[in-house]
């Protein structure tokens, strides 16, 4: 039985602030922004988290399909920023989206990749016809420590899929993951800011993981790069998705409508359903998206996806990924410190 | 019904009165007004004290029972009752007592209002404050008193073209008057350029145009009209008391502009004492905010609707115009500890009326009228 | 500034606008009445999910919060007239200098307060220039 995604739905907060700002308060070197290839990355209000996010995402995608929020089954969303450790970001969702109660729902925490084993959830549910429809999110606004290197990318954003059998924007023709035991990356309970392993976290992390689990899906599909026409790779900076693309033997062709993270950072969890989201907002019907999300931990869910028919009927719906690269604010260190709360009152 | 008349006032000097609790305030004021009744306490039959927040200011309800102790009436068992309407606490606390008098029910009662609000912080004070605004449809978006009165102010600015001058107009009148009342919080001039650089607190009110955070207790004693004259030398007779109410929440009002309980507790005092607008020599309005004036002066009906602001700038609202209102120097100069501020009203038309206000006197004064929000009251 | 049965008994209005609609004068009611004014006995109320567009109607932008409001200053507080009728109190995203009276409005998901650094966090509805 085939599982795709029926609607998708994006929320980018709309304040930003460039990494050249960041490198000022820091003492860091001027092209920091070249050297990440992230011109600027986006900071939520003061009063937007990981919830409000996933709620105005999921909002968009129900508005995209004119779904019915009765339909949904099973509510999974992805975040390492959870507003709360105990007591789900997916109940408040669901709330707000205004589901029927008749629903399953938990919080998924796999660093960036936890909006794609949330889809992944989804589609075992929805195509084992246990349920109608499932929602998918995954949305963060992720944390860097004052003067990290993480600081220069750390964003807020999220993305949400709704999962379902028939009327598919586009068909999730299979996937595969790529899973280890690599602390390249963690927070701690109760720690404000995550750590992480520096150089550590590329070979053995990231490329490691996205690498094993493209050739699987390469190999599982009995396809090569040359038979997709995007590829969507996780964006913890700019460098690394356009590296790994070419390692794998894809082309910059294929990974620049996805790739967003120049304009807004790593949104963590939202990072590689963002770029599917933006590839899905130019995508024509018959064409084939490859997606491989990345999370610290480390795995890697790399997906084979066909654009379908019902693409054109709901894309101009909701806002495009672009729309909201539109009308943005950018602030300054010391409000973004406020709208942050990295200011102590 | 009988008629009703104030004969003994007091009132405690307004202001941050650090070294004074809430019932050193109340044993203060009642002993003056006791003592201008020339009352004793067995002659007392009947306490109603208007307070807002004991509970969050100082952490004490039952007032009416602990006033009754400190003003050592308990061994009398005298019925003491606490009341609460906000800000109006103490205006609708005077009416519960003209209305125990005038029933026949009681002879002498004791009409008091009190608020010590300098126990706490500035910001809990405030919060304390807006629980007389609808605490889950306004506060809970972030509403505070100020910005509800800016709201009014802003849309009133819009609909009337009042100006930021004239707003600014109402607090300079009040800080003059206030200047020659000794117990005015504020004993300073002010100018309108002052208020305009002042902090702005909900735009566009300023901390200028709002009444400040004040300690204070005033109390009135009350006794039939005709029984007055064995009490007093100079009674001042209640020709009316009325009250009205409307919604709670700012947003649910028929008009912004308009505070429709004013219009219909007004009206009623005019109806019940055969007054008419024009008799009316001065009045002391509810002037928590500057916008609160200028929007009580017209619902009032001193003023036309939207001719608030033009009417405070050229005078006809200020000692030797038309209308003089706020001699006291209103919430805004004198202070407003919330509860008390009713019954201050009241004690400031007593000295009016009596002639006895000094400096601010206006002149040949017969009839006055005082507002308390969420309570209106004529009276002579 | 609230409590737990407090926050929750309103989700469905916090979140979603669910307010109440009277069968008998065809008025529409947010916050929710139990009882309409206008109908009194005679009302037929029923629960009514408003769309959220509407207009701003007065406005003020607030410098002096309450300590629970203290981290968002300066934050605009308006009353908003939803297109069914009924106006509202709350806070509009937007520059202090670009909020007007009759300005359009549209409402977002946003989190209203916290019950202090323990207690929950209470979600709901905010607007935004539309």
């Amino acid at each position: 039985m085939p599982a795709g995604i029926v609607s998708y739905g994006v929320y980018i907060p709309r304040y930003r602030i460039r990494a050249e700002e960041i490198a000022r308060v820091w003492g860091e070197r001027e092209d920091m922004a070249k050297s990440l290839n992230v011109i600027q990355k986006s900071v939520p209000d003061i009063d937007e988290d990981a919830v409000t996010i996933a709620v105005e995402a999921s909002r968009n995608a129900v508005r995209r399909a004119s779904i019915d929020p009765a339909r949904i089954g099973a509510i999974y969303a992805g975040s390492e920023s959870h507003p709360y450790a105990v007591k789900p970001t997916g109940t408040i969702v669901g709330e707000a989206i205004g589901v029927n109660h008749e629903l399953t729902a938990a919080d998924f925490e796999f660093a960036c990749k936890a909006g794609t084993a949330a889809v992944q959830a989804c589609i075992g549910l929805v195509s084992s016809e246990l349920i109608d429809l499932g929602l998918a999110i995954g949305s963060d606004t992720s944390q860097g420590a004052p003067g990290d290197a993480l600081e220069y990318t750390a964003a807020a954003g999220g993305a949400a899929f709704i999962i379902g059998r028939e009327d598919l924007a586009a068909e999730i023709e299979g996937f595969y993951s790529f899973t280890t035991d690599t602390p390249d990356f963690w927070r701690r309970e109760g720690m404000a800011y995550p750590e992480h392993g520096g150089r550590f976290t590329g070979e053995p992390g990231y490329f490691k993981h996205v690498t094993s689990a493209a050739r699987g899906l390469l190999d599982k599909m009995e396809t090569g790069p040359e038979e997709y026409d995007y590829a969507v790779f996780h964006q913890p900076n700019g460098k690394f998705p356009e590296r790994v693309a070419k390692r794998l033997g894809f082309s910059r062709d294929q990974t620049e409508p996805g790739l967003v993270v120049p304009w807004i950072g790593n949104t963590y969890s939202g990072s590689s359903l963002i770029g599917l989201a933006a590839t899905l907002d130019v995508a024509s019907p018959g064409e084939r998206i490859f997606l491989a999300s990345f999370g610290s931990g480390a795995g890697s869910d790399a997906f084979s996806i066909r654009v379908k028919d019902g693409i054109d009927d709901i894309r101009d719906r909701a806002p495009r990924v672009r729309d909201y690269f539109e009308d943005v604010v950018h602030l300054d260190y010391a409000v973004y410190t406020k709208h942050k709360g990295k200011l102590r009152l | 019904m009988r008629s009703v008349s104030i004969i003994g006032a007091g009132c405690t000097k307004f202001g941050e009165r650090w070294d004074d609790s809430l019932r050193d305030l109340v044993v203060e004021t009642g002993i003056m007004a006791l003592e201008d009744a020339n009352v004793s306490g067995e002659e007392i039959d009947g306490l109603y004290v208007g307070n807002m927040s004991g509970g969050q200011f100082v952490s004490q309800e039952h007032i009416g029972a602990l006033i009754s102790d400190c003003a050592g009436l308990s061994r009398l068992h005298v019925p003491s009752t606490r009341v609460e309407a906000a800000c109006a606490s103490g205006g609708l606390a005077l009416r519960q007592g003209v209305l125990a008098v005038a029933s026949g029910y009681s002879d002498v009662v004791i009409a008091a209002g009190v608020e010590k609000m300098t126990d706490v912080t500035g910001g809990v004070a405030a919060d304390a404050l807006a629980a007389a605004a609808d605490r889950e449809w306004e506060c809970f978006f972030g509403a505070t008193f100020p910005a509800l009165y800016a709201m009014i102010a802003r849309l009133h600015i819009h609909r009337y073209g009042t100006t930021r001058e004239q707003l600014a107009a109402v607090a300079v009148k009040n800080h003059q008057n206030g200047c020659n009342n000794p117990i005015s919080q504020y004993q300073m001039e002010i100018t309108i350029d002052d208020v305009l650089r002042s902090p702005l607190v909900a735009d566009p009110l300023r901390v200028l145009d709002c009444s400040p955070i004040t300690d204070g207790a005033a109390a009135v004693v009350l006794a039939p009209t005709e029984m007055a004259r064995k009490f007093s030398d100079g009674p001042i007779r209640i020709l009316a008391a009325a009250q009205a109410s409307d919604t709670l929440a700012l947003h649910d009002r028929r008009d912004i502009t308009t505070l429709d309980a004013t219009v219909s507790a007004s009206r009623k005092a005019f109806d019940m004492s055969g007054i008419e607008v024009k008799d009316v020599d001065l009045a002391e309005v509810h002037d928590a905010f500057t916008i609160g004036e200028i929007v009580a002066i017209e619902d009032l009906g001193f003023v036309e609707k939207g001719e608030g602001g033009r009417a405070v700038i050229e005078g006809v609202t200020a000692i030797g115009g038309d209308i003089p209102v706020n001699t006291s120097g209103g919430l805004k100069a004198c202070g407003h500890p919330v509860g008390a501020t009713g019954i201050k009203q009241a004690y400031e038309m007593v000295l009016q009326l009596r002639g006895e206000a000094g400096k601010r006197q206006v002149e040949g004064a017969e009839v006055g009228l005082t507002h308390n929000v969420a309570g209106a009251a004529g009276r002579r | 500034m609230s409590t737990v049965p407090r926050f929750w008994r309103h989700i469905p209005q916090r979140y979603n606008l669910v307010g109440t609609h009277c069968k008998n004068c065809d008025e529409y009611y947010f916050p929710p009445r139990t009882i309409c004014p206008t109908c009194r006995r005679e009302a037929r109320m029923e629960d009514h999910k408003f769309g959220g567009e509407g207009k701003v109607v007065t406005y003020t932008t607030i410098y002096n919060a309450t300590d629970d409001f203290k981290r968002q200053t300066p934050y605009n507080l308006a009353i908003i007239e939803l297109a069914e009728g009924p106006r509202l109190t709350g806070q509009v995203i937007c520059s202090p200098s670009d909020i007007e009276i009759g300005m359009r409005v549209r409402p977002v998901f946003r989190i209203l307060g916290r019950d202090g650094d323990r207690g929950i966090i209470y979600y709901g509805t905010k607007f935004v220039p539309a």
